[in-house]
């Protein structure tokens, strides 16, 4: 199951748009940022690794991945996760599957798993573009941290990776959300928007601070935690929740898609 | 062995009995025939049969196994089937197609061998020169024909079929008779759901039929049709020998169409029917002795016509 939805993705125009648009996102940083330098005085308001991307290539990775995130990230896992099942129940090649036969835990486990290695390539994707380009245009050099010390450029290329792997970790609770819905309906279109509203709608009333009782238990409230890794030392803390609140959703959403799937008609 | 048994299937929607108390048998290397008007419920048996949807009540044993317990898989590796449509990637070739379903049930020795058997079985559809094209470009015929395929290509021992010849051109419905029929005589089960009398009559061993979720009869079509006799009469004035005839003792029932009567006998013979048309005063200038057609047990089976549900 999961081989094969490697090699439908493959296959597709979708998954080719999907990593233009999020392929684009840090080579257009690195074009705009060489473009217009920004002065100190306008970098209020900029993104805040924007500023320092002038000086160092590594900066375009990292930077992608904080611009993408709060989309373009829940868009993907709504394209993939989303449509999971409920892709297939619209084409009607779901029925075909089920007979084949696959088992139904086994379909609903090997799309999540494939949503989620699709996610992650999207993302090393992200990272290897902009080191690609961040390095050709502006050169590797040692990366400031937030809190003032400097890590080597080896260093630095292993934080970037453990922030893709730890943003990767971040969605894979709206992802779990996606297949659920993904199996409770016949239509496709309907469950990606769906999923990527929720991931949205928990981004934003993650920004709301009169509901800050429930912020700590929003599938997105840790995702922002990755800028720890560039602290010295490592805050773990904030990772952690965040690790902790994806796997709680993962378990409950996957139990909930696995448990429903099991015992519903199949008739589209 | 029995390939496909079901008893007291039972399927209901919104409190209608949809399939209703079905009890089916189809032996091994049989091909049975499944005949309804559209909204029988044909496709909903059908789909409790691959324990698509679980049935309100009774039950359904697949190759010996029951369907909803765990020999299932089992019963379905050995199980192709083509349910109301077939439905495929659109994005990818006929041939990809088959090949991401071989590979989507594991990848051990089965899905190599149902692999090894892709050009094999889009030659035995005819869809060898469009294997490659995107099922996006397919026509609808070409679709079936990859339908087909691919419920053969698990070399199965149970096919079951709805409606497979739907969108096939004349030649297509022949070949895909011919080809169930051979499958059928090296001993795959076949299992084909229809509204086609004709094409039912010509290739199945054993036809059942479905009125309203029921079985309303079952057997060969030469039974089926049973030695039930009509007569069709020409006459001058039709009005006037349908009521002679209905006078007369040993007339079922008499249909008119213009100036041709049928007339079901129930112990009157055509000699009988004649002397009395004749002496009646009315002009009978043709008068033929017809078997009932599967057509007319059909359609007084089923009443009428009209999308039951
Ligand atoms: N999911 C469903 N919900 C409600 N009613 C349904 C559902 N599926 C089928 N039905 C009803 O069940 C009846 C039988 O449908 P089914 O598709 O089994 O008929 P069929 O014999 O295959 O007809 P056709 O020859 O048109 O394919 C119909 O009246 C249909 O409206
Ligand atoms: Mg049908």
């Amino acid at each position: 199951m999961f081989r094969v939805e490697l090699m439908k993705a493959w296959r597709r125009w979708r998954t080719y748009l999907l990593a233009a648009a999020l392929g684009g996102i840090p080579v257009l940083i690195v074009i705009a940022v060489k473009l217009s330098p920004p002065t100190s005085a306008d970098s209020g308001d900029a993104p805040p690794f924007l500023f320092q991307i002038l000086r160092n290539g590594l900066f375009a990775p990292l930077t992608g991945l904080a611009v993408i995130q709060p989309f373009f990230l829940p868009l993907a896992a709504g394209l993939l996760a989303g449509d999971a099942v409920a892709g297939e129940a619209q084409a009607g090649t779901l029925r075909y599957l089920l007979v084949r036969p696959v088992a139904r835990t086994r379909l609903v486990l090997g799309k999540y798993g494939a949503a989620m290695a699709l996610l992650g390539l999207l993302l090393l994707w992200v990272v290897g573009c902009g080191a690609f380009w961040g390095g050709v245009v502006f050169g590797f050099k040692p990366l400031p941290t937030l809190s003032g010390t400097t890590l080597s450029v080896a260093q630095a290329s292993l934080r970037i990776l453990a922030a893709a792997g730890y943003i990767l970790l971040g969605v894979s609770g709206i992802a779990a959300i996606g297949v659920c819905i993904s199996t409770l309906t016949d239509s496709g279109p309907g469950a990606i928007v769906a999923t990527v509203i929720l991931g949205i709608t928990s981004e934003i009333v993650d920004q709301i601070p009169n509901l800050r009782v429930i912020h700590p238990y929003l599938p997105t409230h840790g995702w922002l935690a990755f800028t720890d890794l560039f602290r010295f030392p490592v805050e773990w803390g904030g990772m952690r929740g965040g690790v902790l609140i994806s796997a709680a959703y993962t378990a409950v959403f996957l139990t909930v898609a696995l448990v429903s799937f099991s015992r519903r008609d199949v008739v589209a | 062995m029995t390939a496909l048994v079901t008893r007291g299937l039972t399927k209901r929607y919104d409190g209608v009995n949809v399939v209703d108390s079905l009890d089916l048998t189809v032996n091994h290397g049989e091909l049975y025939g499944f005949l309804g008007p559209n909204g029988a419920g044909k496709t909903t048996t059908i789909r409790m049969a691959l324990g698509l949807i679980f049935p309100s009540g009774g039950e359904v044993e697949l190759l010996g196994e029951p369907m909803f317990r765990r020999g299932r898989d089992h019963a379905l590796r050995r199980t192709g089937a083509l349910i109301e449509e077939p439905a495929f990637y659109r994005f990818l070739s006929g041939r990809r197609n088959l090949e991401a379903f071989a590979r989507a049930g594991g990848d051990g020795e089965e899905a190599r061998r149902r692999l090894s058997r892709i050009d094999e079985v889009l030659e035995q559809v005819g869809l060898s020169p469009a294997g490659d094209k995107r099922v996006k470009a397919y026509s609808q015929g070409m679709r079936q024909r990859l339908g087909i395929a691919l419920a053969l290509l698990g070399r199965p021992e149970v096919l079951v079929l709805d409606e497979p010849t739907n969108g096939l051109d004349p030649a297509g419905m022949r070949e895909v008779r011919l080809l169930l029929r051979r499958l059928a005589d090296g001993g795959t089960t076949v299992f084909v759901s229809s509204h086609l009398l004709a094409e039912v009559e010509v290739m199945c061993d054993r036809v059942g039929v479905l009125s309203r979720g029921r079985l309303v009869a079952e057997g060969p079509p030469g039974n089926l049709r049973g030695g039930a006799e009509h007569l069709r009469i020409e006459v001058g004035d039709p009005e006037r020998a349908a009521a002679i005839l209905r006078a007369l003792a040993g007339v079922a029932g008499i249909e008119g169409e213009g100036r041709v009567l049928r007339v079901h006998l129930d112990g009157a013979n055509p000699a009988q029917v004649n002397a009395a048309l004749v002496s009646g005063g009315v002009a009978v200038s043709a008068l033929v002795s017809e078997r009932d057609t599967l057509e007319d047990v059909f359609m007084s089976l089923v009443e009428g016509s009209g999308v039951q549900g």
